[in-house]
């Protein structure tokens, strides 16, 4: 006897917890970026370069989890 | 679907992968379909750019000299200077071809004639990546030999021995593996999710707005429509981002195949 079915896609479930990673790495940029210039706010542009380039590394893997979850739905 | 076609049933035909299907216009030569005439297109727009940004140089530059001389310098000093250190010259015009052709191409998808980026579809994105390989790998044994090269991939200085077991498959693993297909599927990955997102933005929107029946759903159809432009903006931003993130990645990687020990 079946305790429990469920359906629907495990690629949108997959995509959710894969979000969790990246969004908390991102955040975790900011935050620091927001802090550098709150200690130096001469140094705000540089910090801001930097920041761009590690925001979009962290994003790739939320970006990839989406697509990916798209090509394994197979819809 | 390449674009839309009401169905008998009437339902909602949500984007998906098959909204990025386009079959080639003329059956005779299939290999030339949309994206590839828009990479080719592009292919002359950036020749044609840089040979006229190169011929004509006054001492007191007009205002078009100014904006081409205004995207070399941003390309020679943010990216090659910074990151590549004295011998940049070498790799600056292939990281000035990479951040031209990868910016015309991602700006291809909110440009309205095409509305299609090119490296949503993941084959140009893999290609440019493995060129990207061939060169930070080559540029690396050219200078240090093969066998030197892979010792100061794979095993960076200060590593203790009892270490080695875990560091060397580990860095082998992550920069001569990974770092392509990383770099690939980071630019084809938000190329496509982007689109995605405003075909879901356009298409639903305009779905609620005229082929459903109750007012809520018309008016979130309309909100949705609005703020579909607020996405386009995004977008812009996220393609110039990218196409930014893929050269300066491949000057990273150049520089740290090439970098002497210190």
């Amino acid at each position: 006897m079946t305790l429990m079915e469920l359906t629907g896609s495990l690629g949108i479930v997959g995509y959710g917890l894969g979000a969790i990673g990246p969004g908390i790495g991102v955040g975790l940029i900011f935050a620091s970026v927001i802090q550098g210039t709150a200690r130096q706010p001469e140094a705000r542009g540089a910090m801001m370069g930097t920041a761009w380039i590690g925001f979009a590394v962290t994003e790739a893997l939320a970006i990839i989890g989406i697509a990916l979850a798209f090509v394994f739905s197979g819809q | 679907m390449g674009w839309l076609t009401p169905l008998e049933t009437g339902g909602f035909q949500a984007p998906g992968v098959d909204s990025f299907d386009f079959p080639p216009p003329f059956p005779a030569v299939p290999w030339l379909d949309k994206y590839m005439i828009q990479a080719i297109v592009s292919v002359f727009l950036v020749a044609g750019f840089w040979l006229i940004m190169a011929r004509k140089n006054k001492m007191v530059p007009t205002k078009g000299q100014f904006v081409g001389e205004t995207a070399y310098f941003f390309v020679r000093n943010s990216i090659a200077r910074d990151m590549l250190g004295h011998d940049f010259k070498r790799y600056l015009p292939l990281l000035i071809a990479l951040f031209s052709f990868i910016l015309v191409n991602n700006l291809y998808g909110v440009f309205p004639l095409t509305l299609l980026p090119t490296f949503s579809h993941v084959g140009w994105a893999y290609g440019l990546a493995a060129l990207v390989w061939v060169i930070y790998n080559a540029a690396g044994i050219i200078r240090h030999g093969p066998g030197g090269y892979l010792k100061r991939t794979c095993l960076p200085s200060g590593v203790p021995w009892y270490m080695w077991w875990l560091i060397i498959p580990l860095e082998f693993i992550s920069n001569i593996i990974v770092r392509p297909i990383t770099l690939s599927l980071r630019l084809f990955a938000n190329m496509f999710a982007g689109h995605l997102l405003v075909l879901v933005f356009v298409i639903g929107g305009e779905y609620l707005l005229f082929e459903s029946e109750p007012i809520v759903n018309k008016v979130a159809g309309a909100v949705a429509l609005v703020f579909s432009m607020a996405i386009f903006g995004l977008e812009i931003f996220v393609q110039c981002l990218q196409a930014f993130i893929f050269t300066v990645l491949t000057a990273q990687y150049i520089s740290s195949a090439i970098a002497e020990e210190h």
